[in-house]
């Protein structure tokens, strides 16, 4: 990354950027709200619960970045961030879980007649944690589980290194396009399948639960730990879209783009495109992985279904209905989508009678999302986020065909055939 | 008031009629009496206690016995719930019985279901009144009911049926039956024959049988049991500690149980002690809050044993010393050496027969879910691998179908009818979907693979949850025709379902319909024109847009003809689609893209190697689908372009 | 605390809404003025969407049907009941909030909800945090008490370890195949039968375990590993806790083998009427299926109950195991709230212990202070009409939330009522954890 280095002073990114400066004030003032109006420490009008539907979406949207990172941005369609969101979300669980029902047993230990053995106390948290699912000892993935840092760690290596060790392996042998994607998929659909078995020594179809009770905080109420949390995810959300400004703005993000738009013509122009691919996909890994971390502990249960191929093909949606290219499109689409989703899905957005028949949306808004997926491919590749390009006016030249990648540089329909 | 009146009536009615029955059954008749002795048993109906009745019963020589046999069997016996008199019923309507006397059968009338109980015997006693008929029926001129009773020997085999089997050999007509009695009679000879030469050559001639029913009537005279003494007697089979057969902790438990050793002291065992010597925070004098490890427990325990107040510690050294003591054997348990002998030889052959068989059948189902994969995934192989489209709503056209061939079983009720109609139907509801779609969404995109795959996950999503908006989410019946019920049995361990061979055939059949419209017909030529070189087809006078057209209509209909064999296998549920989908575009990429026998080869690779996995690891079926799909994975970074990769220009296409 | 003190400031608010209502109801029943809010909310927390929507929202019909018969009866405490519907979708991070909305948000007084095991696990943190009341339906896997949760469904030994009993006794199986879907239920139950199997003297070579995904469709090898296991001479049982559409491949393969019920029976844990009606029984008489109700058991209230649910739903709905689950629980909780006078959780659930009902196969149910049933086992054939004939029917066993069959859960016991604790562990004499794991 030297050649960062090289590049000649320039104003500072948000300066040359305004678009981050308005966003990271909308986050601010909406933190600030949504703590003044919530239980917590504010007066009350938000009920806990949308606390932390509101704090679950900031990681959403955390996460929509990264993939609008490596899809908008670089051009890889990746049909696996979910599942990298989901192993921070496990690596986090697996301590939340460990470390509360320690306390528990060794609290129930102390009043049997003989002090307790290190053994003792392993074996009592193991039966505790997988007596659900019928065994009594530890498996070995668990070693580091009653470290904090340790798991903290796991957070963010686990995720990289695998998205390491995969993207090499597939941008070594040149796999792009759509096998990358069914590649990916089928990623995420083992890892699935793998953590749906009991063997994988993570509770199998249980998962790990009871996430949203912090160790040693029991005395702490809901109210307070969800703002708190809340606050986390809109800080995390902050910094990871200040640093995806930062990783776009410069050469670097040029290179990237690039690389989306003709790969071929960026090997020829001597750039390493492996490199470059490896490292965005390594590191929304990674984001993707902080995004799960926070959002479990606020959901309160994960388990394998979070992990399906379906969750992050609706990753994909959102980033692409919000309008890729563009990270406050990811943002925009993540918060959008899976608020509306979740607000037709919960029944309570109204029946529509038709006479003959009534539509009821938590039956019809899927195929409505497929649908306007389809549209939106189709008619407006920039998604929601297009419309900010209306609004400053910052039309593309006039050329022929469709666009093929989302920004006002990429190569046309046209000149594609050409 | 009318209603009370109602009700009083009809309760009149009742007694009259429980009345009338009372004074038209023979109560005194031998078979009643033989039954109300037994009345406690039979009503209580439990495998443990019915012996006694049904042996009195099948013993007594009444004439009505066997009735009262056969219809206690089929469930038709019934008592009175006040006197405890058993009768024969049916159901006359919702609320009455037809009555009928258990002597002789005669109509007795009608009365009210309630005041009766039916008795209800389980499939276990159902068997040993099987058993029971055997006599009656082994003669019956009827070779159904001669049938019955073969199927009852075999499943509860009683020593007395031996002589009477034996005695029904020589008068049987229908050879198909009479095979099966010799072959009965020398699996009895085996379990019940008092002599030793009878019982070793009806062994003997069981060589090489793979009957399931050979090995289990052999295995039992081949039971061992292990035992430790100082010298090995003769005619025993010594083991050693240590090997598979015998593991050191196993052979130490035989000398413990033998009162030979001492037993060990479990950690459990360990920390009772410890609790039970606790005086004033002290065990032995140490505190007892600074026991915090096994090995200060351990050795407090020493104190304690050293002491005499607890059994010792029983060390490594000690079971070593132990076990060195003793010599282990093994010896036959059931049968009489030389009998046991000739089985264990007999089963040796037989085992290594076993072994090629399952090998072979295991090639058999590789084969098939090869066959089922190579059927969902060939749809793909035109649309991916020849149009090189990536349709991700794939899935939902393989569902459509299966749900065609379930709509048109509830208009059809003829299942073969049903099947033959829905196929036609599921290709053409396939077909149009497929066009639709083409000319909707995909002739847009092109140029844009990957917003191809994102649109048509659009449509995919959007169709399974439509099909769960009308079929709702559970499970439909496709339920195949009676003639493709059952299965092939080579013998009772090579066998394949019917469906599963019609199945393999479909596929085999759509690979030939493949081969002719692409190599054969025009159509085909225009096609590979057209994905060779769409512009240069077009200026010979070919329409690219028709051409795109009928061949994902193509592809998606035969998805949909996919979907009806899937269906009639399976089930038809909104998801099934997601089950093929990840697996059909690995099966087409491994495979190698653009080449159908590559298709071929992928499915028959991904199929073998999830049952090869699932042979290795027989517990866990789960397991298999994930190694499988690493594998895959792993496979295409070193083969990217799959088994058969095209070469030149077509692979840059 | 604070909590409480938030609760009691609400209810000043209401407190002219609550004085009308009693005062109206007072007038209209002539009951004394009970200390419940009107209307009291009955919380309904069953899937309408997505994978389970199937099987939960019969649950949720019952209990807006078991609500409506309640309320011309004049509800309860002299309120109207009102049932306040909300759908998890089958996502069980959703259970969570939903229930939170719940007690927050509609401050429902009582909850019945949930199916699968991990959906109940997902929602214990948050009902023991705002101590509420749960009513869970479905058969389970036990291994856990929650002071807050009121099992009506069937535990290990209310189902798993009848049917197998009648394996080793009426049957007289002696290879056991336990096949199962990978997950919790089958995964604890299986654990179990093994250890109770070894108990009964069945060596551990002669149990054949195996699972599969869900929705499992090809069983062609199974089914041969599992005829191959006759050839020791012993007779084969399968023990199933296959789940869902998985069972549908399953019976069909066992079918195509040619498998009757006399030569290796089936006995199913999570097949019961609903799912028969997926498939085409003709084939699979004579295989068994163990649960405390069956459609066809012929009592008088059973046939009351029917027909009102036929006449609600139409004719070709039937009902089910968890439906009698819910009947029993809700009709437990209308009259432990009139015991108590008050719809109060904690004055409710010392109200619920020994509380009776009459059971739709006849006997009664009581509520044990473990917070299980107890009720009678009952065992059936599967017919061709898709309904089972009942052959067996056990005595009321009392539900037992710790099995006895697994060291680490024998030793502990559940008793809220003497010992307030759910996790008792009787070798050192003292309370694991007042909540439950999760």
């Amino acid at each position: 990354m030297a050649y960062l280095a090289l590049t000649p002073r320039r104003r500072p990114l948000v300066a040359r950027y305004p678009s981050i400066a308005i966003f990271l004030g909308i986050l601010a003032l909406f933190t600030v709200g949504v703590t003044v109006l919530a239980e917590g420490f504010g007066i009350g009008l938000i009920s806990t619960s949308f606390v932390k539907t509101l704090g679950k979406t900031l990681c959403l949207c955390l996460v929509a970045l990264a993939m609008d990172l490596v899809w908008g941005y670089c051009g890889i369609l990746s049909l696996g961030h979910m599942a990298f969101f989901g192993i921070g979300g496990y690596a986090i669980g697996m301590w939340l879980m460990y470390a509360r029902t320690e306390l528990i047993v060794i609290e129930s230990l102390a009043a049997a007649p003989l002090p307790p053995t290190p053994q003792e106390i392993s074996d009592g948290i193991a039966t505790q944690i997988f007596g659900v699912v019928g065994a009594s000892e530890f498996p070995p993935i668990w070693s580091v589980a009653h470290s904090l840092p340790l798991q903290l760690a796991a957070v963010v290596l686990v995720p990289g290194v695998l998205a390491l060790v995969f993207g090499w392996l597939a941008f070594r042998s040149r796999v792009t396009g759509v096998y990358l994607s069914i590649l990916t998929q089928a990623m995420t659909l083992a890892l699935s399948l793998y953590l749906f078995q009991n063997d994988s020594g993570l509770r199998g179809n249980n998962g790990l639960s009871g996430l949203q009770n912090l160790p040693g905080l029991d005395a702490i109420p809901q109210s307070t730990i969800s703002i708190v949390f809340f606050w986390a995810s809109a800080f995390a959300l902050g910094l990871g879209y200040l640093v995806c400004a930062w990783v776009v703005s410069g050469k670097f993000g040029s290179v990237i783009r690039a690389i989306r738009d003709d790969e071929a013509r960026a090997r020829f122009l001597g750039y390493s495109v492996e490199a470059y691919k490896l490292f965005i996909f390594t590191f929304t890994a990674v984001i993707a992985g902080i995004a799960g971390a926070l959002y479990y502990p606020q959901a309160g249960i994960i388990n394998p279904a979070e992990i399906a191929p379906i969750a992050s093909i609706y990753l994909a949606v959102w980033v692409a209905i919000g309008g890729r290219g563009k990270l406050y499109g990811a943002v925009i689409g993540a918060a959008f989508v899976s608020l509306l989703s979740s607000w037709f899905t919960g029944g309570q957005a109204p029946d529509i009678n038709l006479g003959v028949y009534t539509i009821q949306w938590v039956d019809w808004w899927t195929i409505l999302l497929g649908l306007s997926f389809v549209a939106v491919t189709l008619f407006a590749p920039r998604g929601i986020g297009g419309l900010f390009d209306l609004i400053a006016e910052r039309r593309s030249p006039d050329r022929h065909g469709a666009a093929l990648g989302p920004d006002a540089g990429a190569l046309r329909e046209k000149e594609a055939d050409a | 008031m009318l209603f009370v009146l109602r009700r009083l009536l009809a309760g009149v009615l009742m007694v009259a009629a429980s009345g009338l029955a009372a004074v038209a059954q023979d109560t005194d008749a031998p078979i009643q009496t033989l039954l109300q002795t037994h009345a406690e048993a039979i009503a209580k109906s439990s495998r443990k206690t019915i012996g006694p009745a049904i042996d009195a019963l099948a013993a007594s020589g009444l004439d009505d016995a066997q009735t009262v046999l056969q219809r206690w069997q089929d469930k038709e016996m019934w008592f009175d719930k006040e006197t405890g008199l058993f009768v024969f019923a049916e159901k006359a309507d919702n609320k009455t019985l037809t009555l009928f006397d258990v002597a002789g059968g005669g109509t007795i009338g009608t009365a009210p279901k309630k005041s009766y109980k039916q008795l209800k015997p389980n499939s276990g006693i159902r068997s040993m009144i099987g058993a029971a008929l055997v006599q009656f029926q082994l003669n019956s001129p009827d070779p159904l009911t001669r049938a019955t009773a073969l199927n009852a020997i075999e499943r509860e085999a009683e020593a007395s049926h031996l002589t009477a089997l034996r005695g029904a050999i020589d008068s049987e007509e229908n050879p198909f039956l009479k095979t099966r009695k010799i072959r009965l009679e020398r699996l009895l000879t085996i379990r019940f024959a008092e002599d030793d030469d009878t019982r070793i050559a009806a062994i003997k001639s069981f060589a090489g049988d793979l009957g399931v029913d050979v090995r289990a009537a052999l295995n039992p005279l081949v039971a061992t049991r292990i035992e430790a003494a100082r010298d090995v007697p003769e005619g025993a089979m010594p083991l050693k500690v240590g090997s598979d057969a015998l593991p050191r902790d196993a052979a130490y438990a035989i000398l413990v149980a033998q009162d030979d050793a001492p037993a060990r002291v479990s950690p459990g065992a360990l920390r009772d002690a410890l609790v039970a010597n606790i005086k004033d925070d002290q065990i032995a004098g140490i505190q007892v809050a600074t026991l915090v490890t096994d090995e200060a427990r351990a050795d407090v325990y020493g104190l304690l044993a050293g002491e005499g107040r607890v059994a010792p510690l029983v060390t490594e050294a000690d079971v070593t010393a132990s076990l060195e003591r003793f010599r282990f054997f093994a010896t036959y348990t059931s049968a009489p050496l030389a009998v046991a002998l000739a089985a264990q030889a007999t089963l040796d052959d037989i085992e290594a027969t076993v072994a090629l068989n399952q090998t072979a059948d295991l090639v058999l189902d590789a084969l098939s879910l090869a066959s089922i994969y190579f059927l969902a995934a060939i749809g793909l192989a035109i649309t991916f691998g020849v149009m090189g489209v990536i349709n991700m709503a794939h899935g939902e056209f393989i569902m459509m179908g299966a749900y065609t061939g379930y709509v048109v079983q509830l208009f059809v009720p003829d299942y073969t009818l049903s099947i033959l109609l829905a196929i036609p139907l599921a290709f053409a509801v396939t077909f149009a979907a497929g066009v639709a779609l083409e000319r909707l969404v995909i002739r847009w995109l092109y140029h844009r693979p990957l917003e191809t795959l994102l649109a048509t996950f659009g449509v995919s999503i959007a169709l399974q949850q439509l099909a769960k908006n009308i079929f709702g989410t559970q499970a439909r019946p496709l339920t195949a025709p009676g003639w493709l019920d059952g299965s092939w049995v080579l013998n009772d361990i090579v066998s394949i379902s019917y469906i599963r061979i019609a199945i393999f055939a479909l596929a085999l059949l759509f690979l030939a319909l493949f081969l002719f419209v692409m190599n054969r017909t025009r159509l085909g030529l225009e096609v590979r024109a057209v994905t060779q070189n769409p512009r240069m087809a077009a200026s010979m006078g070919i329409n690219p847009d028709r051409i795109n057209m009928l061949t994902f209509g193509f592809g998606s209909g035969i998805a949909g003809i996919a979907g009806v064999a899937i269906g009639l296998y399976a089930k038809v549920t909104s998801e099934m689609g997601t089950d093929y989908i990840v697996q059909s575009f690995m099966t087409v990429v491994v495979g190698g893209v653009g080449n159908i026998w590559g298709t071929l080869l992928g499915a028959t690779m991904v199929g073998s190697l999830q049952k090869g996995i699932e042979w290795l690891n027989p517990s866990n079926t789960l397991a298999a689908q994930t190694y499988m799909i690493l594998f895959i994975i792993l496979f295409i970074q070193f083969r990217p372009r799959g088994i058969i990769a095209l070469k030149g220009r077509a692979a840059e296409a | 605390m604070l909590r409480k003190t938030a609760a009691r400031r609400k209810r000043g608010f209401t407190m002219s809404r609550k004085l009308f209502c009693t005062t109206a109801a007072a007038v209209l029943v002539g009951a004394v003025p009970a200390l419940a809010d009107c209307p009291v909310k009955v919380g309904v927390l069953h899937s309408l969407s997505g994978t389970m929507a199937i099987s939960e929202t019969t649950l949720k019909d019952t209990m807006e049907m078991l609500i409506e018969q309640q309320n011309t009866k004049g509800g309860v405490l002299g309120c109207e009941l009102e049932a306040v519907v909300v759908d998890p979708a089958s996502d069980w991070p959703l259970f969570a909030e939903k229930a939170r909305e719940l007690l927050t948000v509609h401050e429902v007084d009582v909850i019945f909800g949930n199916w699968t095991s991990v959906s109940r696990k997902s929602v214990l943190p948050v009902i023991e945090e705002l101590n509420g009341l749960l009513f869970y339906p479905v058969q389970y896997e036990g291994e856990e008490s929650s002071k807050n949760v009121f099992y009506t469904g069937a535990a290990p030994n209310q189902q798993a370890i009848p049917a197998t009993d009648y394996f080793l006794e009426e049957l007289e199986v002696e290879k056991f195949a336990l096949l199962g879907t990978d997950y919790v239920y089958p995964r604890t139950t299986n654990n179990i039968l093994e250890s109770y199997l070894q108990q009964k003297g069945i060596p551990a070579e002669d149990i054949f375990v195996n699972y599969t995904p869900f929705g499992h469709s090809d069983w062609s090898k199974i089914v041969a590993d599992v005829v191959a296991l006759g050839a020791d001479g012993k007779k084969v049982g399968v023990i199933s806790t296959i789940n869902g559409d998985a069972n549908v491949g399953f019976y069909k393969e066992l079918a195509a083998a040619g498998i009757s019920a006399d030569d290796i029976p089936v006995v199913a844990f999570s097949v019961g009427e609903e799912e028969l009606s997926g498939l085409d029984t003709a084939n699979l008489v004579g295989h068994l299926a163990a649960w405390n109700y069956f459609q066809s058991a012929e009592s008088d209230a059973n046939v009351e109950w029917v027909d009102a649910w036929k006449a609600r739903m139409g004719d070709e709905r039937v009902t089910n195991d968890p439906m009698e689950a819910h009947y029993i629980g809700f009709n437990m909780w209308v009259n432990a709230a009139t015991a108590a006078g008050t719809t109060d959780v904690d004055a409710v659930r010392a109200a619920m212990y020994g509380q009776e009902f009459p059971n739709l196969t006849g006997g009664t149910a009581v509520m044990l202070p473990n917070h299980h049933l107890a009720k009678p086992v009952l065992i059936g054939e599967i017919q061709e009409d898709g309904q089972f004939d009942i052959i067996s029917q056990t005595k009321e066993v009392a539900g037992d939330a710790w099995t006895d069959f697994l060291p680490e859960s024998a030793v502990l016991k559940s008793d809220w009522k003497e010992l307030g604790c759910g996790m008792y562990n009787t070798d050192t004499g003292s309370c694991v954890q007042i909540k439950s794991n999760y």
